[in-house]
């Protein structure tokens, strides 16, 4: 069969199960566009290519399968670049597709020539540059196989104009990948898994501390085995929101800067925390010295790298969480009753709960509106957020339920990320109801994705806390640079209520909390388009409890009283 | 923090010594040397790096190294016995008062003279970092006028 070289791409995509890509359009990307226009694989058509690079990533976070974006060389690859960053930090399995000027322009600064490969080097799990269009088949196999695999994260494929363009004999092959420098981690070291087993029957204080890695390995079924046979608490890193029910009794939420003071407690009296797919980032640790100084740690990561990178680890396990639970939970019988541990654990909980305090002048606390969103979801929605104080107010009030349910950008921190992420998600769960919860600055970086939402019909409900403040940093400044609010306000700003109807959304204002029901309820009514409410929150409420950076874990200021 | 010496068996394509530079600087890694060079294999080369570090350094230079997809085989062989190879060009300033004692030199080390100037000599040698060194302190009094070292290239003793 003669294929062009984009014929053969979209067939190799479709081999690899993907069924929705989200991009958009340009000159060296055209063979590909036009390959498209006869494909049944859904095409989105974003409104800036940062936003393609979301939506992929919100696609793969909410189903876990690998995201797909494709973009046009220079300008648009390099729109892709936040976008890239974000998943590679966040160890998300994303495929992206650069259009890159024909091989025989390449390195004479041709028209939109961008060193895409060059530039996405540190960002990426593996990027390659396609030269002949006899390698397209194997090439897109191994990026797809290189993304969803070990460790996942994004890979970047250059697509030269000639390479698409070009025809050959084309033959679909079943082979399987075989790359030299890259195995698929299987297995564990069983003498490893005894020892980690013995400790945890001796522990008196344990407390599970759980990762993203937990959510990338779908093993939340096993964490909850393990914590609820040997009544382990569990505390979460905001990227394992929703790995283990908030409302469980042995749920401690999240920990590290912005966590509960229960969850940092915990870490500090532990005398055995069991990491389980996390990375030890400084935003959970705090001071590395004042981390967890009673305990001992094993640490299960797919990734050896991780395992000493930043904390010293008793008992380290290298191997797939799901595998190496399993393999833990066949060892341990189910102990009863409480301990002595769990009632300290539960004075803690109803000494220090997490609260807010009274708003001032009937202003609608930004906290209150997450519970509300809360109470009206019960926890069955995928919530998205932006980043600053919404995202962690979310991560704090919000009961996650259920993993792959909380999308949030957490080791880049990319404002303007929830937005098109909740566009992904919807489109892969359409029969899910799709929250971002947003801040007045974060929302106006991607905006013009509205145009997408309203194109297809997407009923995303975006909830902005608008404090027209850029919170987050305002708080700081406020904390730690002694109110010195330097460009920070930004009060000058569009109506949202009308600059969502401009696009054909709906705009919802809320100033009064005995509004917030009604307008989620009609938000919640609305079927066939996205509902903007832009909430007039109190303008200098800060995120509460907080570890100061630098600080130990346990030395928390704040989290006053309702 | 000593030296390490590691012996990276990477796949012979276009951006893989861009990708182990990268690694190493984004990482804050020193490298004290780098040579890369083909191997019996045409698909596949070799890459000597010397590398400053205590062994927590090594170890995550090693894991992070092995995350490369195109990075095949790591060994270390700083402990290993193995035999270590340096090249040094020398161009050492030399009048016929001092050439006699240069060439003396050259023959200690057996090093050899590859070029003869009017007033200067080129000088080749190999062998292992500390016989260079030696070489480099000993003719250093004459006047160096120019130096290249090309970094080490190791290989494992034996049929390991
Ligand atoms: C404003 C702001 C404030 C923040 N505050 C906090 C905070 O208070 N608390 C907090 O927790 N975070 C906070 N974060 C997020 C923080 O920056 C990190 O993103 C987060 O803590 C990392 O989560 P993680 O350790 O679960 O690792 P992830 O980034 O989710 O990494 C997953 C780990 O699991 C491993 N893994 C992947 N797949 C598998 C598998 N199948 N088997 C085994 N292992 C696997 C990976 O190798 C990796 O080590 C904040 C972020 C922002 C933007
Ligand atoms: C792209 C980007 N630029 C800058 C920052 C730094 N930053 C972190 S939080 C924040 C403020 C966010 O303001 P807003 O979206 O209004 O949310 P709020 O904190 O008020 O909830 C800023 C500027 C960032 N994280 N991302």
């Amino acid at each position: 069969m003669k294929l062009k070289g984009a014929e053969i791409l979209l067939q190799c995509l479709k081999q690899e199960g993907v069924d929705t890509i989200f991009g958009y359009p340009g000159g060296q990307i055209l063979p590909v566009y036009d390959a498209l226009y006869s494909s049944d694989i859904r095409h989105i058509l974003v409104r800036h290519e940062q936003g393609a690079a979301h939506a992929a990533d919100g696609y793969a976070r909410a189903t876990g399968k690998v995201g797909v974006c494709i973009s046009t060389s220079g300008p648009g690859a390099t729109n892709l670049v936040t976008g890239i960053a974000t998943a590679y930090m966040d160890s998300i399995p994303m495929v992206c597709f650069t259009g890159q000027v024909g091989t025989s322009f390449i390195g004479k600064d041709a028209f939109q020539e961008a060193d895409i490969t060059g530039i996405t080097l540190p960002i990426t799990k593996h990027n390659y540059l396609i030269e002949r269009t006899e390698d397209v088949a194997k090439i897109v196999k191994e990026a797809f196989y290189i993304a969803r695999t070990n460790r996942p994260g994004p890979v970047v494929v250059d697509l030269p104009k000639d390479v698409m363009e070009r025809e050959i004999e084309y033959e679909p092959d079943r082979e399987e990948v075989n790359i030299k420098g890259y195995r698929v981690m299987k297995g564990f070291n069983t003498g490893q898994v005894i020892t980690a087993v013995e400790m945890i029957k001796e522990a008196r204080r344990p407390v599970i501390y759980a990762g993203g890695g937990v959510i990338a390995s779908n093993a939340s079924a096993e964490l909850r085995e393990l914590a609820e046979k040997r009544k382990i608490p569990v505390t979460a890193t905001l990227m394992a929101l929703g790995c283990f029910p908030s409302l469980n009794y042995l749920s401690l939420g999240m920990l590290g800067m912005h966590g509960t003071r229960y969850a940092n407690y915990a870490m500090g009296e532990s005398d055995l925390i069991i990491a389980v797919g996390v990375r030890f980032d400084d935003r959970v640790t705090g001071k590395i010295d004042g981390f967890a100084p009673n305990a001992k740690i094993i640490h299960i990561d797919i990734d050896a790298a991780e395992i000493g990178k930043n904390v010293n680890i008793n008992v380290p396990i290298v191997g797939d969480v799901k595998e190496v639970l399993q393999a833990i939970n066949k060892r341990l019988d189910e102990v009863e009753g409480s301990s002595e541990w769990l009632t300290a654990i539960d004075r803690w909980k109803d000494e220090f709960p997490i609260r807010y305090p009274a708003s001032v002048e009937g202003r609608i606390m930004p906290q209150e509106v997450i519970e509300r969103i809360y109470q009206r979801t019960q926890g069955e929605a995928i919530i998205t957020t932006e980043v600053g104080q919404n995202q962690m107010w979310t991560a704090q009030f919000y009961k996650f339920k259920h993993p792959r349910n909380f999308i949030t950008s957490g080791g880049l921190g990319t404002m303007g990320y929830g937005f098109p992420a909740a566009i992904g998600a919807q489109i892969a769960c359409p029969d899910k109801k799709v929250i971002d919860i947003a801040g007045d600055g974060s929302i106006q970086m991607n905006i013009q994705e509205l145009g997408t939402a309203v194109e297809y019909k997407l009923p995303v409900i975006i909830c902005i806390l608008n404090n027209q403040f850029l919170g987050m940093v305002r708080q700081w400044q406020g904390l730690f640079y002694e109110k010195r609010y330097s460009f920070v306000d930004i009060s000058h700003q569009p109506d949202f209520v009308k600059l969502a109807e401009a696009y054909g959304a709906i705009g919802i204002r809320v100033k009064k909390v005995e509004e917030i029901d009604d307008a989620l309820n009609r938000a919640f009514e609305t079927t066939d388009r996205p509902v903007v409410i832009d909430f007039w929150v109190e303008r200098e409420a800060d995120v509460f409890p907080m570890v100061p950076p630098g600080a130990a874990l346990t030395n928390m200021l704040g989290g006053g009283l309702k | 923090m000593r030296n390490h010496t590691l012996a990276v068996t990477v796949e012979n394509k276009p951006g893989v010594l861009t990708r182990v530079a990268t690694l190493f600087r984004r990482r804050g890694y020193n490298i004290d040397s780098l040579t890369v060079g083909t191997t019996e294999n045409p698909g596949i080369s070799r890459m000597t790096i010397v590398v400053q570090g205590d062994e927590s350094v090594i170890e995550q230079v090693t894991k992070q190294l092995y995350k490369l997809v195109d990075v095949i085989k790591i060994v270390d062989v700083t402990n290993e016995r193995a035999v270590d190879r340096e090249l040094v060009l020398i161009k050492v300033k030399a009048d016929n008062t001092v050439r006699a004692d240069i060439v003396q030199i050259v023959d200690i080390f057996r090093a050899r003279i590859v070029d003869i100037g009017r007033s200067s000599l080129i000088i080749e040698a190999t062998g292992d970092s500390g016989k260079i060194d030696a070489i480099e302190e000993s003719l250093r009094p004459f006047g160096i006028v120019e130096l290249v070292r090309t970094g080490k290239i190791s290989m494992v003793r034996g049929t390991k």
